[in-house]
């Protein structure tokens, strides 16, 4: 743990930080300590509560217990505007920025220089033009944000914070967006802002690069601080072993119910982002009936994508999707569905049930064209509820009854719903997207034998997931998706922690990851 | 007991709005120096003896009908999320053209009176699909396009009335379309009261009541009970889910109107067959804003919107007694106003509330599954059970 | 450190005549479609003969209808910009309609002004109480006002002024005991009256400029003035001013403007009660020229406005043509039904452009689209005397339908215009 040189105190200090959310523990007890003028990474995997840390230093909230110290003085934040005013400025992963307007416009925004009522825009220019020089951030004041690619937003973003004279920048994932050039502009920048004795702190899971531009890192798993490590005598190896626990859950033996008839073929699928890197990059992939295809990565990497061209409710720009014999590359939502696809989607609220209806109501959701749901153009109503309640029996759903409006259940018990609903229709393929997020405990291992038995039977399940153990336990063969392509098959027999998070996070590319 | 309970919160918001409407007007009343009670007194009074009891349940529910339907065509564009501004124009252009083509032919009875409807409703119909085709191809927003496409009916209407489809003497008052001959006209229903033993007013009860039940009861077993239903109300409840779910969200907008044109095609029938049996420069106007009005009461369902209906249209009959008793009439348009903005505002804080007490029922975790180990604690993964 | 080599798109090369037509910014644009719209009305009137095309009385009827509807764009701009969708704002100009009749018979015309934009702006804090504190859908709140607002003028006329010495009734209200002054050019326009002269010569384009101008500076009356230069002074406030640019962060992104420390829900609040001022002044102006608060009297001109200003592009210059091309349509139907015949000529003209300039881009489908409705209008201005009234009436709202359905992919309203904005939920 390197110690404050020469009685300088850090520029950041976060001592004993504890943040708790009905029913979950965001952070204990975290310990960090950033010096100043250095670029310090905080590495984590999603959930580990980087997220929530960040924000308890922006001041967007107060934290339970523990002390926040800048350069070396106690502080409490009631909102953004004190952590404003102490210097801290946070480049928030999802760009706060007004499309229409211009960069200068953005920037400006809530502090504008006036003379008199007007504003004054020479010197907001001249001011800009300046911190652009001296950070080397090429920005054009007049330039609308909507004609920005990603990299240039980022860097109106770390205009924003610097023209409101912030002295420690927090950036919050930001390479999760950019394409590798667009990365090293970005440890250009870094390295100007530390040049300028600007301290950064960087949020990341992507260990390669961590390891590039980072002077030191804190890790963090599980809502706690690990260990701190020094990115010139720690290995990405080791790295990557403190992010994802040196245990892995070993897979029960069993025998292998893999058939050989496929039931998905994905050839060459891209799915494109408007002017930018494809979010879903010439993905070919198989899934067997009986097997269980199991593609790990954190989120972000192009599995939404993925899932939504699967499913038809995005168009792929090039490539096919085969169903069995049918390529349904060209086919609706709803044909894709009656022809046997299940969803469990990632996002249950937006996707997967109407809130604001009653759970016999969500058991025709996605099927609404069969029994016993549906009979001929009707509704059946009794034919719901009965089956609504033999889900409830079967997946220990727990709810007063099947007129339960959906949003009175907890997420567990919505999602147990879920699962039940689309293993009802008998599906030959259930794409399952983060089956058990939010989920408690017993739900999450009810779910998997029902998973498990599924595919015993010939169901093919493509399971998207960020659960380790999840992925291990129940699939037959383990992908991973880095920045929308597979970057590697690998056997979850025999795979290693390190292994499995190198590629997860990109370090197994990196040179030097021995 | 359930029965209320399950009502219970449904009723809460248009009650509280019609209240605070109440009180509201009265103290506005009272202010003015105009007697709230005494008012509202008239109102009630539906005069001494049986037959002007009955007449004026008979305006009453010859007013509800028009409203009803219009409630009901506002309604299934609202339960799918879209707004059939155009309701007013629709009607009108629907109305003159069925009159027109009632008046132009002669069938035999009952396939006359078919044949209006379904004019009416192809015509209106009609003009609510212009609506929706301009949103799903040009993205143009209902909202601005059905305010337009009423102006564009409206005029329409005036051309034709003054012009192809003049029917009354040049020179007259008032300008009409022709005379739907007798077998056009639907009956009058003052024979059930004769059998219920009541007295038989002059007034005459629209035989279109009728009509307008099977249709209130059709839409509910439609959007309640068929696939269709289903998937519109999906789309209103949630456009992600739905499409998630397999709807196509842009041939749900087009069916959706049309069904909602469709029925508002049927708004000036009640009183196109059952009293005027002409289309003229005075013809009820208004419906399809006070249709609005009605269904945002009756909360976009056929059972609130008929109770609403005729709550508004009680209003509406209190106009003339108030006149007579020289109260200041309008003050029924001021409760009806209130009433349209203070369920508006009801809804919404119901609505919140009830999904606050829900949620809170059952509390998420903030932050999402990641990684466990083989040993993992639990105290993390654990959430709240309701 | 890399240095990024970032290439700007250089301009590509035209000539000299397109440079001259397209560049030097959107002022010389603007310069250039105004010159090319009164040739073509030149051009129109000559070969039909319809004087009424560009005399100066249709000129100054086309302002005094312009303008109510400009002033009810108006506040759907500022609502608009704010990410408050307003469709109240007839209801809000019947408001102002009836505070100034109420306020002008007691105690004159500026007390008619006043009143009626503070009754408009009563309007305006409701819509603003029911869509930001409550979160209540903007078009249904919009929808309800309009009709609580037609409920109130009712309910207040019948009580205030049915047995009234000063005179009115229920739908109408006691005459404006002051009329506004109206001014007009001393030498050009009254007096010698230069361009009435010019304009009786009949001459090509010189007299229809003379008469175009000399229609705006005659007779117009104070509040005309005023709500002509309220356009530059709203473009000066919304997009010269810190104000201004945090009123318009809040309809293009409020969660961003929020995380810099802008007050989002009372920005809102302050832009839907200007809305509401605007559109009361709006009434304000109907009832100086009817010198009376008649019921109905807005005629739906709230709608228009609206429509005015996503004609406008959510510009103030935008809306102000839109409020002028309707103006102008509205006053040319009323003075001459013949004349409005000669419109189909023009459109035949204009749509004829508009197909050769699809086909040079080789989009066949919309040239041949255009070039047959072009003959079709063509064939009515040859065998059409006079369009009915009914037909002429709607001519601004198929007009605006025309515009939203070709238009829409390239208007561009505020990107957080119509969102239920909660704080901490974005």
């Amino acid at each position: 743990m390197p110690a404050p040189a020469g009685g300088v105190p850090y520029a950041v200090e976060l001592r004993g930080i504890t943040k708790r959310f009905p029913g979950v523990v965001a952070n204990r007890d975290i310990e960090l300590r950033v010096a100043r003028g250095e670029v310090h990474a905080i590495v984590g995997e999603n959930g580990a509560g980087k997220s929530t840390l960040m924000k308890t230093l922006y001041g967007e909230h107060r934290p339970d217990e523990g002390t926040i110290l800048v350069d070396g003085r106690e502080v409490s934040f009631r909102s953004p505007a004190d952590a404003i005013a102490a210097g801290i400025g946070m480049v928030h992963q999802h760009f706060m920025l007004a499309d229409n307007f211009t960069v200068l416009e953005n920037i400006v925004l809530g502090s504008e220089p006036t003379r008199g009522v007007r504003l004054d825009v020479a010197q907001a220019r001249q001011r800009i033009l300046e911190i652009s020089d001296r950070y080397a951030l090429d920005l054009d004041p007049d330039e609308l944000v909507e004609d920005l690619g990603v990299g240039d937003r980022q860097r109106v973003e770390i205009a924003k914070v610097l023209y409101r004279d912030a002295r420690i920048l927090i950036l919050d994932e930001p390479t999760a967006v950019l394409v590798p050039q667009e990365v090293d502009e970005l440890f250009g920048n870094l390295a100007e802002l530390k040049r300028e004795g600007l301290t950064v702190i960087f949020i990341s899971h992507k260990l390669d690069e961590v390891r590039r531009v980072a002077d030191s890192i804190t890790v963090i798993r599980r809502g706690t601080t690990v260990g701190e490590a020094d990115p010139r005598t720690t290995t990405a190896r080791q790295l990557a072993e403190m992010m994802v626990g040196s245990e892995l859950p070993s897979p029960e033996t069993r025998t292998s119910t893999v058939r050989t008839t496929p039931v998905l073929q994905l050839r060459g699928v891209t799915v494109g982002a408007p002017g930018g890197r494809p979010l879903v990059d010439d993905v070919s992939l198989t899934v067997h009936e009986g097997e269980v295809l199991g593609i790990a990565g954190v989120e972000g990497n192009g599995q939404a994508e993925l899932v939504d061209a699967i499913m038809g409710l995005r168009v792929a720009s090039s490539g096919t999707v085969v169903l069995g014999k049918d390529d349904i590359t060209s086919w609706s939502t709803r044909a894709r569905r009656e022809a046997g696809i299940g969803f469990i989607p990632e996002d249950r609220h937006r996707q997967g049930m109407l809130l604001d209806a009653s759970l016999w109501e969500n058991r025709i959701l996605g099927h609404q064209t069969r029994p016993p749901a549906a009979k001929g153009f009707f509704i059946d109503r009794k034919g719901s509820r009965a089956d609504t309640e033999r889900i409830m029996k079967e997946y220990d759903v727990r709810a007063p009854g099947p007129d339960t409006l959906a949003v009175a259940l907890s997420g567990g018990n919505q999602q147990k719903l879920i699962v039940g609903r689309e293993m009802s229709s008998k599906p030959r393929l259930l794409v399952a997207a983060h089956p058990t997020r939010g989920v408690d405990v017993g739900a999450q291992a009810v779910i998997w034998e029902l998973l498990k038995d599924a595919r015993a039977e010939g169901m093919g399940i493509l399971l998207i997931s960020a659960d380790l153990d999840e992925l291990i336990g129940l699939s037959d063969t383990l992908t991973v998706m880095l920045r929308g392509r597979l970057v590697a098959t690998l056997d979850p027999a025999n795979v290693t922690p390190e292994q499995l998070g190198g590629h997860m996070t990109g370090a197994a590319t990196a040179a030097g990851a021995a | 007991m359930t029965a209320l309970r399950r009502l219970g919160p449904a009723l809460f918001a248009p009650v509280l709005a019609v209240v605070v409407a109440v009180v509201l007007s009265s103290a506005v009343m009272a202010a003015l120096q105009v007697d709230p009670f005494r008012v509202f007194e008239v109102m009630v009074d539906f005069g001494t003896g049986p037959s002007q009891q009955i007449t004026a349940l008979v305006v009453i529910l010859n007013r509800a009908i028009p409203l009803f339907l219009a409630g009901l065509a506002v309604a299934i564009a609202f339960r799918m999320g879209l707004f059939n501004i155009g309701v007013e124009g629709q009607y009108r252009l629907a109305t003159i053209i069925a009159a027109a083509a009632g008046a132009a032919v002669s069938l035999p009875g009952p396939l006359h009176v078919v044949l209006i409807i379904v004019v009416a409703m192809l015509v209106a119909a009609f003009w609510a699909g212009l609506v929706a085709v301009l949103k799903v191809t040009r993205g143009v927003s209902e909202v601005i396009s059905s305010i337009m496409l009423n102006f564009v009916a409206l005029g329409l209407a005036s051309f034709l009335l003054t012009g192809p489809f003049r029917g009354s003497a040049p020179g007259s008052q008032i300008v009409g379309t022709a005379d739907i001959p007798a077998s056009g006209w639907v009956p009058s229903l003052n024979g059930v009261f004769d059998l219920l033993g009541l007295a038989n007013p002059p007034r005459q009860l629209y035989g279109f009541l009728i009509i307008a039940v099977v249709v209130g009861i059709l839409v509910a077993v439609l959007l309640n009970r068929t696939r269709f239903g289903f998937d519109l109300r999906a789309s209103g409840l949630s456009a992600s889910a739905a499409s998630a779910s397999g709807v196509d969200a842009r041939g749900m907008v087009v069916k959706t109107m049309l069904l909602s044109g469709a029925v508002a095609g049927l708004i000036g029938l009640p009183d196109l067959l059952g009293s005027t049996h002409a289309y003229t420069t005075n013809f009820t106007a208004g419906l399809g804003f006070l249709g609005i009005a009605v269904a945002l009461l009756g909360r976009n369902k056929p059972g609130g919107i008929a109770l609403a209906a005729l709550l508004f249209a009680f209003l509406d009959r209190a106009l003339v007694p108030l006149q007579i008793a020289d109260y200041p009439a309008s003050v029924v348009t001021i409760i009806q106003g209130t009433i349209v903005l203070a369920v508006v505002v009801a809804n919404e804080v119901a609505k919140r509330i009830a999904r606050r007490s829900a949620e809170r029922g059952s509390a998420e975790p903030a932050a999402t599954g990641g990684t466990t180990t083989a040993g993992g604690s639990p105290d993390q993964r654990q959430e709240v059970q309701a | 450190m890399s240095t990024v080599l970032t290439t700007r798109t250089t301009r590509s090369g035209r000539g000299p005549l397109a440079d001259l037509l397209a560049g030097g910014g959107r002022a010389r644009r603007v310069v250039w479609v105004l010159v090319g719209v009164l040739v073509l009305l030149s051009v129109v009137r000559v070969i039909s003969g319809q004087d009424a095309l560009t005399s100066s009385s249709t000129m100054s009827a086309a302002l005094l209808l312009a303008v109510p509807i400009g002033l009810a764009a108006l506040g759907g701009l500022f609502s608009e910009r704010a990410g408050v969708v307003n469709i109240g704002l007839e209801g809000m100009m019947i408001l102002g309609t009836w505070g100034a009749g109420w306020a002008g018979y007691q105690w004159g015309w500026a007390a008619a002004l006043a009143g009626g934009l503070v009754f408009g702006a009563l309007g305006g804090l409701l819509h603003a109480l029911a869509t930001v504190t409550f979160g209540v859908d903007h078009v249904v709140s919009g929808v309800a006002i309009n009709i609580l607002a037609a409920g109130v003028a009712r309910f207040a006329s019948e009580l205030l002024y049915t047995d009234n010495p000063a005179g009115g009734g229920v739908t109408q209200s006691p005459a404006l005991s002051s009329k506004p002054p109206v001014l007009s050019l001393p030498v050009l326009s009254s007096g010698p009256d230069l361009l009435g002269s010019l304009e009786s010569h009949h001459w090509f384009l010189i007299s229809d400029l003379a008469g175009v101008l000399r229609g705006v500076t005659q007779g117009v009356g104070v509040l005309t003035l005023l709500a002509v230069l309220l356009i530059p002074a709203s473009y000066l406030l919304l997009w010269r001013t810190a104000f201004g640019l945090r009123l318009r962060a809040c309809g293009e992104n409020p969660a961003a403007a929020d995380s810099l420390g802008v007050p989002v829900y009372r920005m809102k609040y302050i832009a839907v009660i200007i809305s509401g001022a605007l559109a009361g002044m709006g009434g304000v102006f109907l009832v100086f020229i009817a010198g009376i608060y008649r019921e109905n009297q807005t005629g739906g001109r709230g709608f228009i406005g609206l429509a005015a200003l996503i004609f406008g592009n959510w510009r103030p210059g935008g809306l102000a043509a839109g409020a002028a091309l309707f103006g102008f349509s509205d006053a040319l139907q009323l003075r001459s039904r013949t004349a409005v015949v000669a419109l189909l000529l023009l459109v035949a003209l204009v749509l004829a452009v508009v197909a050769v300039w699809k086909a040079v881009q080789r989009r066949l489908v919309q040239a041949v689209l255009a070039a047959v409705v072009a003959a079709a209008a063509l064939v009515g201005f040859l065998l059409i005397d006079q369009l009915p009234p009914g037909i002429v009436s709607f001519t601004p709202h198929v007009t605006t339908l025309l515009v939203l359905s070709l238009a829409t992919q390239r208007l561009r309203m505020p990107k957080a215009d119509g969102l239920v904005y909660r704080r901490g939920e974005h």
